[in-house]
């Protein structure tokens, strides 16, 4: 039997469709083949093994680097989180009110400019900072990172408080719950899966930052991605490559979880 | 009497910016504030080493475009800016182009899928968008290396005789950008895509139309907003690329990001580089309010 | 009992303000079945929201039992209200949604619990007790919903449109459910709909609205016999109006002559004008009865006969202008075959029509 005309199809669509999803996870697939390489290429294949993982574990710098990257990670969705959900709460379900535009351009700041500019803008305000005060600790990037993490955090949040039913809460104060009661029995609740999903958001995008570390962290303060764009200079060893899986591993974990985490939603 | 709406509605306006306040402070530390200070900065003196002498000056937006000989106190186009500068709309231009031809098909393709699978396929897309940018600009580097996977694959067949050099041109940039940025050209156009009544296709083959005239005439127009919006979600970062041109470019291949980034290292011309970090975002605060308007055409779009 | 008295309610300002409820003044006594019926935007979610505390409104008072409930915000006012989507939390069980008004109220543990159960019994839901509320049915939920509205012992319980979500059977079920709730329970009802079979069906008293306004309060009988003007007599059930002269009124009878020249009374209209000028009389189509043309009221030409199973509706063009429906219930074996373009008369007893203020 004949298919029959087909009015969704359209000539070399398909073809190109799925090329572009194989190019598109060929090279990340590459890059994680050749982390278990136990030679110390990554274009000739010798051999499975775990060498570089080790190597990288074993390596000093790595290791402080992992732990600064997740110790600021941490901390910057933690606080950009906190503030992005207040800044929510505060946005959403209101009249239009005096202010609102500037807010909102405050808030996707960091989304609308170029990474490079904020990047260099930080550099010359923290340069002054550090020169007046003489402190360089960790506590710069801490508050860079809370700042680009805001708007991650932010809009998952927003998009689950519109979507949320306001008789539901309009339901608890006719039931003699206090703004307080209500508050914490229903919309927290609700909010939840919107607070986790931008918490994971933002930390995934403070784990991945390069650009705007590179230029406020202080002296012998590498993070992973910064202490990986130092070693392109040098001879590339598939310990780059173990470090990278590691790292991808994290992020497509998180992806996921978000993914699903939104998905519920509906 | 006392109008209960009205003192009501004050304590919601305080309660509003207490809330606010957390986010409004950080971002002004560390996002608005900062910004200012750069404005301030392009109108500076640059320091011996660095930093700034606080007199002011033009020179710096001067010397975006134009330098004047040192010897002779001639006037004449910076050359070596505007080589990058041009470099920099081009390459995001060519970026462009080339996520549309592969983005609009790859859309197109996940837009007629079962509903229920569709979710699965942006989910594939998003995978490598959300995942680091510097490790998917390795990726490319390792594929496109002298001694990378592919001239391994060329040398191996007999192809070639000596490697192809790839790493440290524009190609790479092209390829590399493209990778990186191609997910942002297909978020919209998909977004768009899924909103359309297949209804229209059936009633442009019945009135005559072939399969590419239903493509031209009738699909394109109506999800040409979310190509618009993502021609530009692509062409603004590209613009203000810094990692992929450092990583693939080498420093042989200057975009605008890393000329900035040149001032504030080894030129040591702080006020040059905020005065070319500000032409930067004015071009791109441009783009952004086309974006706006595309979006704007198209209703409600939450990309 | 609650009383409202020049409740207004202005949304905007300048020249978008909108005035949703304009004046308003209503007492509403306890133990009440008393619904708010009107087309959609009249004010009556407006006007109930205003009672639940939702809403404050522009001016006016509100006072419950002789207690002012403006200056309380919705948690301090002994009023539930059951939602038009029924806004069930999502995150409890049935059992939890009707517990949360009683634990919010700090009641001990083992009065909240006999309530639940009480309640759970009194809407038939015992066995879903533990169900989420996504795993049960629209109208089981509707069920819930009223449960938990009515386990703090309201005085006052509101429902705003609860029944509009249900399908056409189950929502006369639940009509008579409602009904008995009320009874039993004591407790006074304030009911929004727009449907005014449904508000005809339930009500102790009606209170119909348009625009802001009410336009008459009164018993279902009250209501769709003897409507005030117009709107209500348009807005509740099929009446035809005739334009006719008012001669004179004595008490509640008025005597009118009609555009064809017969003579009869109708219901005057309160208020309304004594004698002399245009006023209009509005008829319900099965208060009338279709005869011979000769000596009838109101001579005319059959235009259309339409089946409708229970009866049939006459379609009939009056030789003084206008079109007359008259509904006659179909009887076995009493069909009269009526010819299309026939000569045919219109005929209504005297006192059965009503003089309308407008």
């Amino acid at each position: 039997m004949s298919k029959g005309f087909d009015v969704r199809r359209q000539t070399g669509f398909n073809t190109i469709a799925l090329t572009c999803f194989v190019l598109l996870y060929l090279p990340i697939i590459l890059l994680v083949a050749y982390s278990f390489n136990a030679g110390d290429s990554i274009a000739i294949w010798e051999g499975f093994s775990w060498r570089w993982y080790v190597s990288a574990w074993e390596n000093e710098q790595v290791q402080e680097a992992t732990l600064r990257s997740v110790i600021l990670a941490c901390s910057s969705s933690l606080v950009a989180t906190s503030a992005a959900v207040l800044a929510a709460l505060a946005t959403t379900r209101t009249k239009p009110w005096r202010g609102q535009t500037l807010v909102f351009a405050m808030v996707n700041q960091p989304l609308m400019v170029p990474e490079i500019v904020t990047a260099v803008a930080l550099l010359i305000v923290f340069a002054a900072v550090k020169q007046a005060t003489g402190y360089t600790g960790l506590l710069y990037l801490v508050l860079a990172h809370s700042a680009f993490c805001i708007p991650f955090a932010y809009m998952p949040v927003r998009a689950r408080l519109q979507g949320m039913d306001l008789d539901l809460e309009r339901a608890a104060a006719d039931l003699y719950g206090s703004p307080v009661q209500v508050f914490r029995r229903i919309t927290l609740p609700q909010l939840w899966p919107g607070i986790l999903a931008g918490a994971m958001l933002a930390f995934v995008i403070s784990l991945d930052d390069v650009v705007i570390t590179e230029f406020v962290k202080s002296a012998g303060q590498d993070t992973l991605p910064t202490y990986m764009l130092g070693q392109i200079r040098r001879v590339i060893t598939p310990e780059i490559n173990a470090i990278s899986t590691a790292l991808l591993a994290i992020s497509i974990l998180m992806v996921i979880t978000f993914f699903f985490l939104n998905r519920t939603r509906k | 009497m006392t109008d209960l709406s009205t003192i009501r509605s004050r304590r919601e306006t305080r309660d509003r910016w207490l809330l606010l306040t957390p986010a409004l402070v950080i971002l002004t530390l560390a996002a608005m504030g900062p910004l200012l200070i750069v404005v301030i900065y392009s109108f500076l003196t640059p320091g011996d080493y660095g930093g700034v002498e606080w007199q002011f000056s033009w020179t710096s937006w001067f010397n975006v475009v134009a330098e004047r000989d040192f010897f002779t106190e001639e006037l004449k186009l910076a050359d070596a800016h505007l080589t990058v500068l041009w470099r920099s709309v081009k390459l995001s231009l060519l970026t462009v182009i080339l996520s549309f031809l592969v983005g609009f098909p790859t859309a197109y393709f996940i837009a007629t899928r079962p509903a229920h699978k569709r979710d699965m396929w942006m989910l594939l897309i998003m995978i490598p968008f959300w995942t680091n940018l510097l490790i998917r600009t390795f990726a490319i580097m390792q594929l496109i290396r002298n001694h990378g996977t592919i001239n391994m694959i060329l040398l191996g067949l007999g192809i070639v005789d000596e490697p192809v050099q790839m790493l440290y041109t524009e190609f790479s940039l092209l390829v590399g950008m493209t990778y990186v940025y191609l997910p942002l050209m297909i978020l919209p156009v998909y977004a768009s895509m899924e909103r359309l009544d297949f209804n229209l296709v059936e009633a442009g083959y019945d009135l005559y139309a072939t399969r590419f005239q239903v493509l031209r005439r009738v699909i394109f127009p109506l999800v040409k907003p979310g190509v618009v919006a993502g021609s530009i979600l692509v062409f603004v970062p590209c613009l203000g690329a810094y990692v992929t041109p450092r990583v693939l470019g080498g420093g042989k291949q200057l975009m605008l990001g890393n000329l900035i980034d040149l001032q504030f290292g080894q030129l040591r011309n702080w006020p040059l580089g905020a005065a070319l970090s500000l032409t930067l975002l004015a071009v791109v605060m441009v783009a952004l309010v086309f974006y706006v308007r595309a979006i704007g055409r198209e209703g409600e779009s939450d990309v | 009992m609650i009383e409202i008295e020049g409740i207004t309610k202005t949304f905007g300002e300048g020249a978008s303000a909108f005035t949703a409820l304009d004046d308003v003044s209503i007492t509403i006594q306890s133990n009440e079945f008393f619904t708010l019926l009107g087309p959609s935007g009249c004010g009556k979610t407006t006007l109930l929201r205003t009672i639940a505390g939702f809403l404050d409104p522009t001016r006016g008072k509100l006072a419950l039992d002789g207690e002012d409930l403006l200056s309380r915000p919705p948690y301090q006012r002994p009023v539930n209200t059951v939602f038009q989507s029924y806004a069930l939390f999502p995150h409890m069980t049935v059992a939890e949604n009707i517990a949360f008004g009683l634990e919010m109220l700090k009641k001990p543990k083992a009065q909240i619990k006999a309530t639940v159960d009480e309640m759970l019994d009194l809407v038939q839901m015992a066995p879903m007790a533990d169900r989420k509320t996504a795993q049960i049915s629209g109208g089981q939920q509707q069920r819930v919903a009223l449960a938990r509205a009515l386990a703090p012992r309201p005085k006052v319980l509101l429902l705003d449109e609860p029944l509009s979500a249900l399908d056409f059977k189950l929502r006369k079920e639940m009509q008579l459910e409602l009904k008995r709730l009320q009874h039993e329970t004591g407790i006074t009802f304030v009911f929004v709909t727009h449907d005014q079979e449904e508000a005809l069906t339930m009500s102790d008293r009606i209170a119909v609205m348009n625009l802001g306004t009410i336009r008459q309060i009164g018993g279902p009988r009250d209501i769709y016999d003897h409507p005030a003007e117009r709107f209500v007599a348009d807005f509740i059930g099929d009446t035809n109006f005739l334009q006719a002269e008012l001669l004179d009124t004595t008490g509640e009878a008025a005597r009118i002559r009609l555009g064809s020249g017969a003579e009869t009374t109708a219901r005057a209209a309160p208020g309304g004008p004594g004698a002399g000028g245009q006023v209009t009389v509005a008829v319900r189509p099965e208060h009338a009865a279709i005869t011979g043309a000769g000596g009838a009221l109101l001579p005319g030409t059959l235009q259309e006969v339409v089946y409708f199973g229970t009866d049939t509706h006459y379609h009939v063009d009056l030789d003084c202008g206008g079109r007359f429906v008259v509904r006659v219930q179909n009887q076995p074996g009493h069909m009269q075959p009526r010819e299309v373009g026939a000569r045919v008369g219109i005929d209504f007893a005297a006192g059965i029509g009503q003089v309308l203020k407008d």
